[in-house]
């Protein structure tokens, strides 16, 4: 793996596992999550981020190995450290039933703002998140990204230094994701580190540093940038008419790993060991579709995702 | 200390808020005790009268007609019909047209002389204990004029021939432990809800996630239903007082005192429910399985002292009983909390049982 960040560590984890009986839901996580930055585990649904985050909550305590948040030990210190985190569940856990106001006004009072401070923070963040229109409406009659928005306006209301999301924009449309993306390098700015889960590529890519994990595994962690340059394979992009007759023949040549199909265009994984794969590919299609292009480009995090979970087939 | 004191109150101004926005919470605070209360207060205020009846008068004497004038003048019975035979009495028995038939044999001058022997006989459609309860109060007719009434020249008149003893039972006797009987059924059923309710609607996540802890979450769910617990108990004594002339014989701050112990120990046994209970539906099937023993064995459907004594010491173990003791002996005896002392300890050790295994089973985890 990449080598460790420099600076301080928000979050530091050492073979965290969590088993629900036979299941290994976390199993032997590492993780070092510097301060200030945008973390993102990236990952397939049930490979473990939400579990990953329960634990570093102190919410689901560890089957094995430890973690350190904020410099206390969780869950044995979670209690302490209540004030400094904030967490935006994956499924909306506001109170329907109680007003944008009324769900910030108990949330605030929960971390024990009051009076003018209470206010002047809500205030802010009705501002912030757009909501202030909506302070007196029933939480259960608001559209997925007004619940979305007042979600990262509750969990930040108390200031917190560590923010936890889990899957923030899932029920939301690409606009209010947009939106919901600077708000959170607005934080990062203040000096708030984030940890956020997705299952979508270009959240991943904006964070700042990445991990990916498969199964509970932590399959690949670093900056998106450096793992899309690292991603262990060649790209090669293929446009064809037949892209399907195109793709089923080349998936037959032992060096091609893992073929992506976007419209006309095919996506291959291939060695990246090989002198030249593209004539090496414009080998076999010969014949099947001589007008192909066939070009080498940049991995995308897509790639660096399937090289993960999938890895090289010589791998085993 | 302070923070703790606001967190609770923020957990109890939430709940409040719940309250206002749920139609079914807010009937359920004053419709249940009026609808009970009324139900209970007049069912069993509803003394039978006018039962259709015959008589078979053998006797035929001014005395056996001075008896049936008086009988008649009860109200109990509407005397309807008139035979000659106790067959043809029976048959209209069976058929159902009359519930009760009136037999004064040939023989019932010298029978009410000599007092040896039942001056009268009374055949009852038994199907019906109600009906048989309001025979028995028949016997108890003051039969002869200047006897000065007492029971026992009354008591010997009439043989019954079903016998069935049902308590006395009035409003006045009622009331006060329909106070108890609701609040336990309400009390328990809020909070019983209240934990379970915020795990199923996913609130329970990001409850558990602020520095609210176990105790606090407790008490702050106690609160607001101690005020509503209060209110209907108001609501049940006052209904009791105007509608059924109940009086409050002893004072009542003990009044209070007792009701309020009552009523955080029922809350405190539904936050105990709700820590067991996976959902909502399983929370109101557990504040049934307390509810209904309670209301069997605690003296509040049957006389206590009727119970055999394993279900005597089972009704100890119940909060209602020692409840419905209390605010008896403060309603109808003018007893105070002092006297009352060995039923008023178990409410508070209930309450301290109860919360604590509440707090102990809430975790702040999702383990």
């Amino acid at each position: 793996m990449s080598a460790p960040p420099s600076g301080e560590l928000a979050i530091e984890a050492l073979g965290l596992s969590r088993h629900f009986g036979a299941l290994k839901a976390v199993d032997g996580l590492d993780l070092r999550v510097p301060k200030a930055c945008i973390y993102g585990f990236l990952g397939p649904n049930g490979c473990g981020k939400s579990t990953t985050i329960r634990m570093l909550c102190g919410l689901l305590t560890p089957t094995a190995g430890t973690a350190r948040v904020l410099g206390c030990q969780v869950p044995e210190d979670a209690e302490a450290l209540r004030r400094k985190l904030g967490y935006m569940t994956q499924r909306f856990s506001l109170y329907e039933d109680l007003t944008v106001l009324e769900n910030l006004n108990f949330l605030g009072s929960a971390y024990s703002l009051r009076g003018a401070e209470l206010r002047k923070r809500i205030e802010a963040q009705l501002n912030r998140f757009d909501l202030t229109e909506r302070a007196d409406q029933i939480c259960g009659t608001m559209s997925g990204g007004q619940r979305q928005r007042l979600a990262l306006a509750a969990a930040t209301l108390h200031e917190p230094e560590l923010l936890f999301l889990d899957e923030p924009t899932s029920a939301v449309d690409p606009e209010s994701r947009r939106d919901f993306w600077d708000h959170l390098f607005e934080m990062v700015d203040q000096g708030t580190t984030i940890l956020v889960s997705t299952h979508f590529m270009d959240e991943a890519e904006r964070c700042h540093r990445l991990a990916i994990l498969n199964q509970g595994r932590l399959v690949a962690d670093g900056v998106p940038d450096d793992l899309m340059q690292n991603v262990g394979a060649t790209v090669v992009q293929i446009e064809s008419e037949v892209s399907r007759t195109v793709r089923n023949v080349i998936l037959e040549l032992d060096e091609v790993w893992h073929v992506a199909q976007l419209g006309n265009r095919l996506h291959a994984l291939v060695r990246p060991d090989l002198g030249d794969p593209v004539a090496m590919l414009e080998a076999r299609i010969a014949g099947v579709d001589d007008g192909a292009q066939v070009q080498i480009i940049n991995a995308n995090l897509e790639d660096v995702f399937v090289m993960a979970t999938e890895g090289a087939p010589d791998d085993g | 200390m302070m923070d703790s004191l606001r967190r609770i109150a923020a957990v109890a101004g939430k709940e409040l808020r719940h309250l206002r926005r749920d139609e079914l919470s807010r009937a359920m605070i004053l419709g249940i005790p009026l609808v009970m209360t009324l139900l209970f207060g007049y069912a069993i205020n509803h003394d039978v009268r006018h039962l259709p009846a015959a008589v078979v008068d053998q006797a035929e004497t001014s005395g056996s007609r001075l008896l049936l004038a008086k009988i008649q003048a009860s109200r109990v019975v509407d005397i309807v019909e008139r035979f000659d035979s106790v067959d043809a009495l029976e048959a209209a028995l069976a058929q159902g047209r009359i519930s009760v038939g009136i037999f004064v044999p040939a023989d019932f001058e010298r029978r009410v002389s000599r007092r040896d022997r039942s001056i009268a006989q009374l055949l009852i459609d038994g199907s019906d204990p109600v009906v048989q309860s309001v025979a028995k109060s028949l016997q108890l007719l003051p039969m002869i004029e200047g006897s000065g009434s007492s029971q026992q020249a009354s008591t010997a008149g009439f043989e019954l021939r079903v016998y069935y003893n049902p308590e006395r039972r009035s409003p006045v006797f009622i009331v006060p432990g329909l106070t108890g009987v609701i609040l336990n059924l309400t009390m328990v059923l809020f909070t019983a809800v209240a934990i379970v309710r915020e795990r199923e609607r996913g609130n329970m996540e990001l409850l558990i996630t602020t520095p609210i802890g176990g105790l606090e979450l407790m008490i702050g769910k106690i609160l607001p239903y101690m005020v509503i617990g209060y209110l209907q108990a108001s609501v049940i004594m006052a209904l009791g007082v105007w509608l059924f002339d109940v009086p409050i014989a002893g004072s009542l701050l003990d009044f209070a005192v007792g009701v309020g112990l009552f009523i955080i120990a029922t809350l405190s046994l539904g936050l105990m429910i709700s820590t067991f209970a996976t959902n909502q539906f399983q929370a109101f099937q557990m504040t049934f399985m307390t509810f209904l023993p309670q209301m069997l064995l605690s003296g509040f459907m049957f006389p206590f002292e009727g119970m055999p004594i394993p279900a005597q010491w089972l009704a100890e173990l119940f909060p209602l009983t020692h409840f419905l003791r209390i605010v008896r002996g403060i309603v109808l005896r003018e007893a105070d909390l002092l006297l009352l002392w060995q039923d008023v300890w178990p409410l508070i050790v209930f309450f301290l049982i109860f919360l604590t295994a509440a707090t102990v089973r809430f975790q702040k985890r999702l383990d």
